[in-house]
């Protein structure tokens, strides 16, 4: 990978950096300085109190997904966009001045050995971060691990809430700024009355809808004419089509996720529901769920995210150039994937912010650090271990790329446990 | 609702039975062969059909690459290579490992589930661990809608002419072509067979390679209702093993009308209930039916 793909210096990572550096040794301009020295105005003894696995030139960070397994289809864009953003921080001197190293262990879609392979990472290895899980199931295996092993998690995956850790930072949505402000564009932008709501039969649709089904009902007056539950893995949505064209809803919100995905949208178009005839809204369906389900399958239905890979702004034009070129041109960007590649950034960010390694003190120093260099604009971290993000709008193109068509005005606050919604 | 509603999503309701029923006939079928003629639980039933898909995506790529003329005419064409290369790579496992262990139903299960697992990785480190979706041919997409309000998934009318086609080809050997006078030989009396002058090995490999031929042409037909991935395959090896068993495991017939059953109830169940619960009926009725009934609804009359 060329240097000029890397994002330069921006002011606001450093500064929390530099500041720290004026109070130690009173040294500027910290531009040129070497890693070296800069390792040496941060003793490792000074950093590192708590025994983890930082020396004076390197620190040990842990990923941890399915590179194999069911899950591989996900997890794979998660893998490449932490590993990217390492890369990138490696490329500017590391962390506190020393190189990041990675240690990959494989979940391989199987729970329990998310659980194992965490505890091997904090118990054996002493990493300082762990980069990884996608699947709630996942996180929920490994919780109890990070939290009595005192282990720090950077969870990508935008998920249905209720929880809050101190022992992890939530890079992607929780439910409520996913879907409450995107029912809102699509009761005022689309007049839709009344909703269908479809969903794959586990936690995270299914926590989702409920809170969907409260907003639709109890906030904006409107109706829920359906609410249906498919098992993971179903393949034929034949009869549910048909349900569909009974209840005539005027949105159509679908939460299927996996195979089950490509399914659904192929026997949508065959049965004769195409945009052009119906408003469809998903929160399950990034640019990485289209590479399957093909463009010309989905186009005119919309999709609400934080981040979408046709993003116009300079930090993601960075972002994507850098991505593209490591892991070629064909390769796509979802949201996950962005969400991920946030994680090594605002760990690094909370590093320098608390000058030390130590989980604790990261924990403590974590709300309110900045990413202004985020592909998806500005993020920030909220008290309780989420991000402040915007909610977007993308509908999909037959090229299976989305056009963004609307963008929450502010930032949405995180609210992992919405009253009213439980 | 008016009448003619009513009349519309009877029909295509109706329609949504049938094209359910040649779905899950045509993932059942080359399961019916192997496990009822030979058998062998062949855990890697989903991985060759996985390979049909991914046929019809290299065709596609392929066409589209260098002769994008030809898109609209590709896919009977990968059908048909889907079928060979299955039929290959069946009649390789067959010669590796299946043909050693035909005493051990057991271990051959074992063995296929390990074969299922090693195919699923080396699709993931040939196509990648992400799903593709093939340029379907236009003519495949969409709806025929011979009145408003009546839209008939093409790919459902589709899929189910090639099941009529497959199956009908597989009744038609079974029971007309010398091949098929062997097999029931074979499965009939193997002893008295080979006493006969029927080689039963090769028949045996000539068997299993058939039957994975058509998971393949399954896989194909599947990527026009379905995901091709490397892990795709798994999506149907339940209901495959479900059809079969139900159907009585020696008879071609059997996983007709199993199918059938099965279709019916399921989508019958699914419009008047939610999806996981049509599914939790679906399998107590199955359930209740194999206790009553344990060899299936129709066992072949075998002399043991």
């Amino acid at each position: 990978m060329s240097n000029e793909n890397l994002p330069d210096n921006g002011p606001s990572v450093d500064s929390h950096l530099r500041r720290t550096l004026l109070q130690y040794a009173a040294l500027s301009p910290l531009v040129g300085v070497p890693a070296l020295a800069l390792a040496q105005q941060f003793p490792t003894a000074k950093v590192n109190t708590t025994k983890l696995a930082v020396t004076d030139t390197e620190v040990t960070v842990g990923q941890l997904h399915s590179g194999t397994g069911t899950m591989a289809i996900s997890e794979t864009g998660s893998i490449q966009a932490e590993q990217l953003a390492i890369d990138q921080i490696n490329a500017l001197g590391g962390v506190l001045g020393r190189k990041i190293k990675v240690i990959k262990e494989d979940g391989a879609s199987d729970w329990p050995t998310f659980a194992e392979k965490s505890k091997k990472l904090l118990v054996n290895d002493k990493v300082a971060a762990v980069f990884g899980c996608w699947t709630s199931a996942s996180r929920k295996a490994v919780l109890p691990i990070f939290e009595k092993e005192n282990g720090m998690l950077y969870y990508p995956t935008f998920y249905e809430g209720l929880e809050q850790s101190k022992n992890v930072i939530y890079t992607g949505q929780e439910a409520t700024q996913q879907i409450i402000w995107g029912l809102d564009w699509a009761a005022k932008e689309k007049k839709a009355k009344t909703y269908f709501l479809i969903g794959s039969d586990y936690i995270w649709p299914r926590t989702s809808n409920k809170i969907a089904r409260k907003h639709i009902e109890t906030f904006q007056k409107n109706k829920v004419v359906g609410e249906e539950y498919y098992p993971l893995g179903h393949t034929n949505f034949n009869s549910l089509i048909n349900k569909i064209k009974v209840a005539k809803p005027d949105c159509i919100y679908a939460i299927v996720v996996g195979g089950s995905n490509v399914a659904f949208y192929k026997q949508l178009k065959a049965a004769g529901i195409t945009a052009d005839k119906q408003f469809l809204l998903t929160i399950s369906v990034t640019e990485d769920e289209m590479l399957g389900i093909g463009g010309e399958n989905a186009a005119g239905f919309y999709a609400c995210m934080k981040y979408f890979q046709s993003l116009d702004n300079p930090n993601n034009k960075k972002f994507v150039d850098a991505f593209k070129a490591k892991y070629g041109a064909k390769s796509v960007i979802g949201d996950v994937t962005q969400a991920a590649y946030l994680g090594p950034w605002l760990w690094k960010a909370t590093v320098e912010k608390a000058g030390s390694f130590d989980i604790d003190k990261v924990a403590a120093a974590s709300p309110g650090i900045e990413y202004k260099e985020a592909p998806e604009g500005y993020v920030k971290i909220h008290e309780n271990h989420h991000l402040w993000s915007k909610a977007r709008l993308g509908q999909i193109q037959p090229d299976g790329q989305y056009k963004v068509v609307a963008e929450s005005p502010k930032l949405i606050e995180p609210d992992p446990f919405p009253k009213g919604y439980q | 609702m008016s009448l003619s509603e009513i009349f519309n999503i009877s029909l295509m309701q109706g329609f949504a039975g049938l094209s359910l029923f040649s779905v899950l006939l045509l993932m059942g079928l080359g399961l019916a062969i192997i496990f009822g003629q030979m058998g062998v639980i062949n855990m890697a039933h989903g991985e060759f059909m996985t390979i049909g898909a991914y046929t019809i995506y290299l065709t596609s790529t392929l066409t589209e690459t260098y002769a994008p003329a030809l898109v609209p005419m590709y896919f009977p064409v990968a059908i048909a290579v889907a079928f060979c290369l299955a039929f290959l790579v069946g009649w390789g496992v067959e010669w590796g490992v299946i043909r050693h262990l035909y005493r051990r139903p057991l271990d051959t299960l074992l063995a296929t589930w390990g074969l299922s697992l090693g195919m699923q990785q080396i699709f993931r480190s040939t196509f990648g661990a992400k799903e593709v979706s093939p340029t379907l041919p236009d003519w495949l997409l969409g709806s025929w809608s011979p009145a408003a309000g009546l839209d008939i998934p093409i790919n459902g009318m589709f899929v189910m002419a090639l099941t009529a086609l497959v199956t009908g080809g597989v009744m038609l050997a079974l029971y007309k072509s010398r091949w098929g006078l062997r097999v029931r030989a074979t499965v009939a009396n193997r002893p008295m067979a080979n006493a006969v002058g029927i080689n039963t090995r090769k028949t045996d490999r000539l068997t299993f390679a058939i039957g994975c031929g058509i998971a393949g042409v399954a896989g194909a037909a599947f990527t026009t209702i379905g995901s091709t991935g490397p892990t795709s395959g798994s999506l149907y090896i339940v209901d495959a093993f479900l059809v079969v068993t139900f159907g009585g495991a020696a008879s071609v017939l059997g996983t007709v009308v199993s199918a059938f059953g099965i279709a019916q109830a399921q989508s019958i169940a699914e419009f008047f209930m939610t999806g996981s619960n049509a599914k939790v009926l679906t399998l107590l009725l199955i359930v209740g039916i194999l206790m009553i009934r344990p060899q299936g609804l129709f066992a072949a009359k075998v002399r043991r």
